[in-house]
């Protein structure tokens, strides 16, 4: 139903903001759509950051599969949209904590 | 707090008028969504009303653009913290909607096109507190702003106005929608600062 | 999380793009084509958060230097071109990103496609491939508007006079000029044919800019043979803006 008007970002975007709950980078992290089965790299997905959290999108079929909200000092976080994600232990985040 | 950012004030604007708490005047709309921008062509457009399985009511955009009509002046309050005063619409209203449907249901999810949906409770919608709104600012809605169709509810949080509106279905529990259920507001009135759970 | 940079050094990149040299005391490093979120706070605790990729190449020295395009309703961006001053302090969560990197260990050919403000993140790839001495095979196919808009001339002028193994084309898509072989206009199949590794050589791409412009260029690189994991994407907001 929907037109591609481009007004998406992607997983890069959103990476700043998953360093609060990622130790490994979540850029390089391939995921799979438990929606569709699709798999990608989360780099590939579909951000939706200009609204009150943060909304990654399958690029196949538009599903949400993950969302993260800041409430005060507490951030929430859900992931029901991914069977997986599977991330690289040797490419812990520099930034730290 | 972070590092003082010396000389920098953001896009807001000075302003005389009360405003809910934490909140700041914008001038220009911005626009937020969660998701895709739906194109509904207005052929297939249509509106209901449900409870359970049911229909209850149900218009296309002939039979919605029959209906009458009201133009009216609101406030907007985002959980964002932006606020846009003054803003001009016309729509069909909510009691019009309504008007003999007969249900004993508490509590209204509205969805809309896409799989946004958000929840409250149906009193907030009846007594010319919410309207189905087409055009802004004398011009039909824009898609970016929920075109061709939005719910305006003015005396709670934006996000309760649901853009791209298709349904409404009544329930007799409460049930949270898209952003209720991860971390925001059951209710949402921006007079009492209600943008999160436990606020 | 977030550290704070001091500007130290601040140049016009174009008469709407400004680069902003910050010197990070704690900095851990960055690989090129990572970026950095920066955020300005209000004296009443209002704030804002922006990314912006690094253009600087690795360096021990803890040098950031981001180059921000003004856009022309942005919140953040007149600021950051127009009011920073030296000595001004930036809050900086980061370098953020592994996927749309390239490391110095790579030594296969590289395609680089730039769309407008995309071209920092493949500058920094740029620049550290030279301060590397790396010999990897560099391609770079640089769409913009029109000459006055582009980013780093002088040095990329330099860099493929002086180096054989880095091509540049530029896309003109509004004004090209007098004389250029191409007429105004989207990149399309033929340029791709005509201005970027073949497939065959299996490069790694890195296509960045606005949104539009990623989808379209990664479209015709995956449709002129290049697998999808050999394609590397980093999309910019509509307008170029990264939010």
């Amino acid at each position: 139903m929907s037109l591609h008007t481009y007004d998406y970002l992607d997983g890069n975007a959103a990476a700043g903001e998953l360093s609060k709950i990622f130790a490994i980078d979540v850029t390089a992290a391939e995921g799979q759509c438990a929606h569709c089965g699709t798999i990608k790299r989360f780099a590939e997905a579909h951000l939706y950051m200009q609204c009150p959290g943060v909304v990654a999108r399958c690029a196949v079929c538009e599903h949400v599969l993950l969302r993260l909200v800041n409430v005060r000092e507490r951030v929430l976080f859900e992931v029901r949209g991914m069977t997986y994600l599977s991330l690289d232990t040797t490419q812990l985040q520099k930034s730290g904590g | 707090m972070g590092t003082i950012s010396r000389g920098f004030s953001g896009r807001r604007s000075a302003a005389d008028v009360k405003l809910p708490p934490g909140q700041y005047l914008t001038t220009d709309f911005p626009v937020l969504s969660a998701g895709p921008t739906p194109h509904v062509p207005l052929e297939r457009w249509e509106f209901t009303i449900n409870e359970g399985t049911d229909v209850l009511r149900r218009w296309n955009w002939k039979s919605f653009r029959d209906l009458s009509t009201e133009n009216f002046t609101v406030d907007l309050h985002c959980v964002t913290r932006w606020s846009k005063l003054g803003t001009h619409w016309e729509g069909v209203s909510l009691d019009t909607l309504f008007a003999d449907v007969k249900t004993d249901a508490e509590y209204a999810l509205v969805h809309s096109y896409g799989d946004y949906t958000t929840n409250l409770p149906l009193d907030d919608l009846m007594n010319k507190q919410a309207w189905i709104a087409f055009r802004f600012d004398d011009e039909d809605l824009a898609p970016e702003h929920g075109g061709p169709a939005r719910l305006l509810v003015p005396h709670l949080y934006l996000w309760k106005s649901a853009k791209w509106v298709r349904c409404i279905t009544l329930m007799h529990q409460d049930q949270p929608g898209f952003w209720e259920a991860l971390g925001y507001h059951n209710y949402g009135d921006p007079w009492r600062e209600q943008r999160y759970w436990g606020d | 999380m977030w550290r704070v940079g001091t500007v130290v050094a601040l140049h016009d990149e174009t008469a709407t793009a400004r680069t902003i040299v910050l010197e990070v005391p704690d900095w851990p490093g960055h690989l090129a084509g990572q970026h950095v979120d920066v955020r300005l706070t209000a004296p009443d605790g209002y704030s804002a958060v922006r990314s912006y990729s690094v253009a600087s190449a690795p360096n021990p020295e803890g040098r950031v230097e981001l180059t921000v395009e003004r856009l022309p309703n942005g919140e953040v961006s007149p600021y950051l071109t127009q009011e920073v001053a030296v000595s001004d302090r930036l809050e900086l969560r980061g370098p953020i990103g592994g996927w749309f990197v390239w490391r110095t260990q790579q030594t296969e050919p590289i395609q680089l496609i730039a769309g407008g403000s995309g071209i920092v993140p493949l500058m920094a790839m740029i620049r550290s491939r030279a301060s590397a001495g790396s010999t990897a095979p560099f391609r770079l196919l640089y769409s913009v508007r029109e000459p006055r808009a582009v980013f780093y001339n002088d040095e990329l002028q330099a860099l493929s006079d002086q180096d054989r193994s880095v091509i540049v084309t530029y896309a003109y898509t509004r004004a090209a000029p007098k004389d250029w072989p191409r007429p105004p206009g989207r990149i399309d199949a033929g340029l791709i044919a005509n201005a970027t590794w073949p497939s065959n050589l299996a490069p790694t791409c890195y296509v960045c800019g606005p949104t539009s412009f990623v989808e379209n260029a990664a479209g015709f690189l995956s449709a002129s043979g290049n697998r999808p994991d050999r394609i590397r994407t980093e999309r910019f907001g509509p307008t170029g803006e990264r939010k």
